[in-house]
């Protein structure tokens, strides 16, 4: 008997999705150790990886807090950026106003973001479908022209920041090391998010989240005031992507309302999406496919061009001049291609890419 | 005559030009099985919805053990005691079964603003959610989604999730809308069983049933309340026999 409960316990916790879980965040958070064997192979720049990996980091971030309402809530918020920009902002002013401490603008940022969201969720939740959809991409319109506004904070143009935030010393703000730094903490956040959400989706009020997306009226008949639940989670995740906000603030070093237009809402969806509704870790799944189509598909799309191109010629004999670049220029198309590659993910597995990994485990 | 548990009191909803429910007054005692009767249209899911909270009647008022609820949230309701089960299948169909129960005893153990335990491994929800399930028959069905259970164990978790409220007042929508003969018998016996324990109004279409069970009937037509009384008087009412028994055997 003991041998076949020792079983069944273990065959669930060892699954694909789980091993896939460990392989990915064990060589995102490996990145800064590697990264320079990746550029003495030649593969990649040491400081280019790491810039683009930290921004796949603080995006995940964002998507995780999207997923949270979206994926277990069912709330589709098309004005998630918003916070984004509320933590970069809140960075960014204090930190043109010379109040450069972390400690002082991480909380500032995450609590305002709380505030703006238990506002806006208290407003729009009461609403349903596509008038759920229009009242968040509403109140997103509403503070993205507010940010385009802000003449002292360089209105449509954005604000350089001078200064990273300062943990007292303890995060290096500048010099080489910084980037390293940054990384780290920003995996840091991320693995703590995941842990949260974690959680937060498993403990009770993460089952009425879930029901209530079910089905609402069935958890009122229970006993549930589900509204109540949905803005609270709808308050958790505005305030996680404030703290994303922020250490987007930090790694550009700049501020600007394109931070919170309604696109970078829908690419906060776009991740939600692809990586997998209502996975812990889809969003980060969504994060890297998404970010990284965007990086290197149009360089991809050159290389594949090129090889038809040579292809052909070998075959029909070259073109006239400039034939190759016009060619070429078709890679600038590259977000048809971004699209076509979503929407078959999306009509091929209908739980993103975490499903793809198979559903063994329970969600 | 002891104190109502439930009094209904002329209460009015109207659809339009409808009038569904219609000057419709009716007190359902502590204890008893009070069986709603009437033919399709009449009007007693419609009532169901504004005892439960989620409909507002136009006019008219609910009080429920003494204390006035007709503005009360749904949600509120199952708190003081109200719990209704839905004639149209209403259950989480992506939870397990035992989810969905544990679901019930989880509203009924006060706020879940409880961000960090496990829920599912959590036996002070789970244990509960066992006895719910063998209480219904459902108990080795508990890891099967909502979505996979037939149409009759689903009916019959329905029925489960209401009783997990632990409610002083039992409002069924037709527990055995749709169900085959077999698990009729066995919903008819969880009701007997239910029988003395828990108060109840009881909409049911089945007539051996509801004459079985009830301790009370009120026949209800267009809206309105016709008749009330035990099963023999309801049985003897011309008015009753021509508006709604009329051709069926009784
Ligand atoms: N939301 C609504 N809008 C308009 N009319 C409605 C609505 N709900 C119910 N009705 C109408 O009100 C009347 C009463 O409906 P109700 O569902 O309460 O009847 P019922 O007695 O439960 O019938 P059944 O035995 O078929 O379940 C019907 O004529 C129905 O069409
Ligand atoms: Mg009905």
């Amino acid at each position: 008997m003991p041998a076949v409960t020792s079983l069944g316990l273990l065959r669930p916790i060892m699954t694909w999705r789980v091993a896939v879980a460990i392989v990915v965040l064990a060589l995102l958070g490996l990145l800064p150790w590697y990264a320079p064997w990746l550029e003495t192979a030649g593969i990649i720049n040491q400081r280019f990886a790491l810039t683009v990996m930290t921004r796949v980091l603080i995006l995940a971030i964002a998507a995780c807090s999207l997923n949270l309402i979206l994926g277990y809530g069912g709330m589709v918020s098309f004005g998630h950026a918003v916070y984004i920009g509320l933590g970069g902002y809140t960075v960014g002013i204090l930190a043109h106003h010379g109040l450069g401490s972390g400690f002082v603008q991480f909380p500032l940022a995450i609590l305002l973001s709380a505030l703006f969201a238990l506002a806006i969720g208290a407003l729009s939740l009461r609403t349903r479908g596509v008038y759920f959809i229009m009242i968040t991409l509403a109140f997103a319109q509403l503070l993205y022209f507010v940010g385009v506004g802000l003449e002292p904070y360089g209105a449509d143009d954005g604000l350089t920041i001078n200064r990273r935030s300062d943990f007292a010393g303890l995060i290096p703000d500048r010099g080489p090391d910084k980037f390293v730094a940054f990384y780290v903490l920003s995996f840091a956040v991320l693995v703590l998010v995941l842990g949260l959400v974690h959680r937060l989706v498993n403990s009770r009020f993460g089952m009425v989240l879930r029901g209530a997306r079910s089905n609402d009226l069935r958890m009122q008949a229970l006993g549930f005031p589900t509204f109540r639940y949905r803005l609270a989670a709808f308050v958790i995740a505005g305030a996680i992507c404030g703290l994303a906000g922020a250490l987007l603030a930090n790694h550009t070093e700049f501020i600007s309302p394109a931070m919170m237009h309604w696109t970078r809402s829908g690419d906060l969806i776009v991740m939600v999406v692809l990586g997998g509704m209502g996975s812990v870790l889809g969003p980060v799944y969504g994060a890297l496919a998404f970010l990284l189509l965007e990086e290197f598909l149009p360089g991809l799309l050159r290389l594949v061009l090129g090889w038809l191109h040579d292809g052909t010629a070998a075959v029909i004999g070259r073109g006239p001049a400039g034939a190759l670049d016009d060619w070429l220029r078709l890679a600038e198309y590259w977000q048809i291609a971004l699209g076509a590659i979503l929407i078959a993910v999306v009509l091929h597995a209908r739980g993103g890419i975490d499903s793809l990994l198979g559903r063994a485990g329970r969600g | 005559m002891a104190e109502a548990l439930l009094q209904i009191d002329s209460l009015v909803k109207r659809f339009g030009g409808l009038v569904a429910t219609d000057s419709l007054s009716l007190d359902v005692q502590p204890g008893e099985v009070h069986a709603l009767i009437g033919p399709n249209g009449a009007g007693k899911t419609t009532l169901i919805a504004q005892l439960s909270g989620f409909l507002k009647p136009d006019s008219g008022r609910v009080i429920f053990d003494r204390q006035d609820i007709t503005g009360l949230p749904a949600a509120a309701r199952v708190r003081l005691g109200l719990a209704r089960s839905f004639q149209i299948t209403s259950v989480l169909r992506d939870f397990s079964a035992l989810d969905n129960v544990a679901l019930a005893e989880q509203a009924r153990q006060g706020h879940s603003f409880r961000f960090w335990r496990p829920a599912r491994r959590d036996p002070a929800l789970r244990n509960p959610g066992m006895l719910a399930l063998e209480e219904v028959g459902l108990a080795d069905r508990a890891d099967t989604p909502a979505a996979s259970l037939s149409h009759g164990e689903q009916r019959q978790l329905e029925v489960a999730m209401a009783l997990g409220s632990d409610p002083r007042l039992l409002l069924l929508d037709e527990p055995m809308a749709g169900m085959g003969p077999e698990e009729s018998v066995s919903m008819v016996a969880l009701l007997r069983r239910l029988r003395g324990k828990r108060t109840m109004l009881l909409i049911e279409h089945d007539m051996d049933a509801v004459f079985a069970l009830a301790d009370r009937i009120t026949v209800l037509v267009y809206g309105r309340a016709i008749a009330t009384g035990t099963p023999a008087e309801i049985r003897a009412n011309r008015e009753v026999r021509t508006a709604y028994l009329g051709d069926t055997e009784v």
